[in-house]
């Protein structure tokens, strides 16, 4: 990739996560230092040596549970002394409700909202502040096709990843003066764990066809990015049907 | 679930699966029985388990460890050939021994013990198998290697995915020069000029392996192409003269042209081309195009069309020429006989594996297109032929054998059954036991 700095440090949480491990990878094998960040210590060492095997000269692991906000500034501390020149910060953790636990449960919709928006929130308003008065830093945080339109199945993921959306927005815009760059991905469906009981067909794709495209577009620094391509056009169509329309349709 | 099926698309019966992302995952309690499914390159049904669940390996593919310079590769069971050759080829390293095709997973190797083009030099994959570490359904993991629960691990290896989940499992590589391999090809015609080529460059040549026409009769019978090879110090960026030679299989023939019209022009067209382009000739040949020429036709088990396909391979002693013979006659006769056939001679190496089946003597594998009962009875006359000669067939190319015929290939069945975990069964193994 020509628009990639060598020899990079990079911080990825959620670095457990099927899609977080390919796009890791891809790192490794670009001779990249990681830092990694998930809350379970055996999985992470799996990955790490896995990344180490594949090429990463250093990979450091710290363990957290992002719901635990009050953690979050002494996280990015001890990330911070491991390294002075962190260049990309990834977000890849995340959850997906069952709706229909949303709708009997203010407790798990307000888990949902914690995990994949208010969580994610704190750690880039941090992040943020101190990366503000350097420049070349770049945020990418995955977020959802779900986060375009709001419907009956999903729609408390569907906020979360929404929210999420408009947050990442403000800040590219806040940010943009600083020459940092805030990727927003949204990925159509993608085969991991978190959807391991849904069926699958031809719209669904591979962690390491999404984790490429995110590694190509926080590579070029790109603002919002659609996995794989053709769900802009979905999306589009999706977005433009008239709300008297869509608020029929079984979605 | 969906997508669970084998290579030869016969009869794809539904089956449930589970894909573990971790290693510490559990056994499902509820299941009838439990099966290890790999990259599912097995042709038959020794990879599939309709009655209960099936266990899918492919997201437990982490590597764990790679010594560079003693060459002893750690991986999950899932990691596949394609992953290992990406990591270890750039670093001087090749896999000990692989099947056709790299798209296949460490786990699923062991369990059929696989051999190569190098069988007569480095034995089957099993013996290049330092560790593995076994998950039984009763919560035990047996660490196995030839000195630890060695009677685990020869069960394991050739095991069918019967003795257990294998979690990871330690490779000793072969170091090589380079990705190159150095090829030598001579046509022949007729099974004795085969044998003595194949033993001539048996004791020269690491890797050998020929295409065999099994379509003509007459003149042409038994013509073939013998190719040896070896690993090679060369380097690509040089403008050499020698030329890697690109052939192209016109795999696209539309379905229903396949028939033994088509099949004989085919095969003529294949060996007159190949005979012009390298016969007689060296080539240097990337490994890719030396070992997976069929890896670059996407999903060419298609072409077969939604009947799906028959794949067919056996061993028998060297000395069984004239059984050899015999059975080759009665493919080209019944016109039945696939695109191409492969004939490798294997040597005397033995494996670790109880039920591997690699054994010293001539292999042949080759593919039917099934046209339903005078396919079967084909294959059912060659089995007996095989049987008489004393010779076995490929249980990971099976889906139809008989548990008498298994049994008479495979003498240490009875042993072998002590290792079996007690909630693991397939497909395959209920018919060839008799249950
Ligand atoms: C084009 C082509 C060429 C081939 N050439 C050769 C060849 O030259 N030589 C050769 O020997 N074979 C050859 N084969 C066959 C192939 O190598 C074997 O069938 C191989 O075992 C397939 O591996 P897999 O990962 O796809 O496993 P599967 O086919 O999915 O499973 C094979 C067996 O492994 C078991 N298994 C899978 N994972 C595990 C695990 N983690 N623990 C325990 N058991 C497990 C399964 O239960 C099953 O019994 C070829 C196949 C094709 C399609
Ligand atoms: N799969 C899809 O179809 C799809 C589609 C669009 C967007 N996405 C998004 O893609 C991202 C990656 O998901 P995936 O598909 O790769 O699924 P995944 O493999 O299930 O990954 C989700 C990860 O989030 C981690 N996580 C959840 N809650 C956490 C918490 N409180 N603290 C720390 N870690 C936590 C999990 O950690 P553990 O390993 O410890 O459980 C897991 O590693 C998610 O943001 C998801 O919303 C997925």
């Amino acid at each position: 990739m020509e628009d990639k700095p060598k020899n990079e440090t990079i911080v990825i949480f959620g670095a457990t996560s099927a899609v977080a491990q390919k796009l890791a990878q891809l790192h490794a094998q670009a001779g990249d230092t990681l830092i990694l960040v998930a809350r379970n210590k055996d999985r992470l060492n799996t990955v790490a040596s896995d990344l180490l095997t594949r090429g990463s000269p250093q990979v450091d692991c710290l363990t957290s549970d992002f719901d635990i906000i009050q953690d979050h500034p002494s996280l990015l501390k001890i990330i911070e002394e491991k390294s002075s020149n962190i260049s990309k910060y990834y977000f890849f953790y995340g959850i997906l409700p069952d709706q229909k636990e949303c709708e009997a449960s203010w407790e798990v919709t307000h888990k949902a909202l914690m995990t994949n928006l208010l969580s994610v929130m704190s750690l880039l308003t941090n992040i943020a502040n101190r990366i503000e008065k350097e420049t070349n830093r770049g945020l990418i945080v995955v977020s959802s096709v779900a986060g375009d339109r709001g419907r009956q199945s999903n729609y408390i993921y569907g906020t979360s990843k929404g929210a999420l959306t408009i947050f990442l927005q403000g800040l590219r815009n806040r940010l943009h003066k600083s020459n940092c760059t805030v990727t927003t991905i949204k990925p159509g469906f993608i085969d991991t764990p978190m959807t391991q009981d849904f069926k699958k067909g031809a719209l669904w794709a591979t962690p390491e066809k999404v984790a490429q495209d995110i590694y190509k577009a926080a590579c070029k620094g790109k603002n919002e990015v659609y996995s794989p391509s053709f769900w802009m056009v979905i999306m589009l169509v999706i977005k433009n049907i008239p709300e008297t329309i869509f608020k029929r349709l079984n979605l | 679930m969906n997508n669970y099926r084998s290579w030869a698309y016969i009869p794809p019966l539904e089956q449930k699966a589970v894909r573990p992302s971790w290693l510490d995952f559990k056994f499902e309690k509820d299941a009838k029985s439990l099966l290890p499914y790999g990259n599912a390159r097995s042709y038959g049904d020794s990879c599939l388990n309709s009655e209960g669940l099936v266990i899918d390996n492919r997201s437990l593919d982490h590597f764990i460890e790679f010594d560079t310079e003693k060459g002893i590769l750690r991986c999950e069971s899932g990691t596949t050939f394609s992953d290992i050759l990406a990591l270890i080829v750039p670093q001087d390293w090749f896999l000990p021994v692989t099947p056709g095709t790299k798209f296949v997973t460490l786990g699923g190797t062991i369990a059929n013990d696989v051999h190569g083009k190098n069988h007569h030099q480095d034995g089957s994959l099993g013996r290049h198998i330092r560790y593995f570490e076994l998950k039984r359904s009763d919560g035990k993991k047996i660490l196995c290697s030839p000195n630890e629960n060695p009677e685990y691990f020869n069960a394991t290896i050739g095991g069918l995915g019967l003795t257990g989940f294998i979690s990871w499992a330690e490779i000793q590589l072969l170091k090589i020069p380079s990705a190159f391999i150095k090829v030598e090809t001579t046509a022949f015609h007729g099974l004795d000029e085969f044998y003595e080529l194949s033993e001539k460059a048996n004791s020269k040549h690491r890797y050998s392996v020929a295409w065999l026409d099994c379509a003509s009769g007459g003149k042409q019978f038994a013509r073939g192409l013998f190719m040896s090879g070896d690993h090679a110090n060369y380097d690509r960026k040089e403008k050499s003269a020698i030329r890697e030679p690109k052939i192209s299989i016109p795999f696209n023939f539309p379905q229903k042209v396949i028939n033994r019209y088509t099949i004989r022009a085919f095969n003529a067209l294949y060996f007159n081309k190949n005979k012009l382009v390298s016969a007689g000739k060296t080539t240097y040949q990337h490994y890719d195009s030396f070992f997976y020429p069929l890896d670059g036709i996407g999903n060419w088990n298609r072409i077969y069309g939604s009947q799906g396909f028959y794949q067919y391979q056996f061993v028998i002693p060297s000395s069984e020429r004239s059984t050899m013979e015999h059975i080759l006659n009665k493919i080209v006769d019944s016109g039945l006989g696939s695109f191409l056939a492969v004939l490798k001679e294997f040597g005397n190496l033995p494996s670790p594996g109880m039920l591997s089946f690699p054994r010293p003597g001539i292999c042949l594998a080759l593919d039917f297109a099934n046209r339903g009962e005078i396919t079967l009875k084909l294959i059912e006359e060659l089995d007996q032929l095989v049987m008489e000669a004393g010779g076995a067939v490929y249980p990971a190319k099976d889906i139809r054998m008989s548990s008498k015929a298994f049994q008479q290939y495979f003498p240490n069945y009875e042993e072998f059954k002590t290792f079996i975990d007690p909630r693991f069964s397939s497909d395959f193994w209920r018919r060839v036991s008799g249950r």
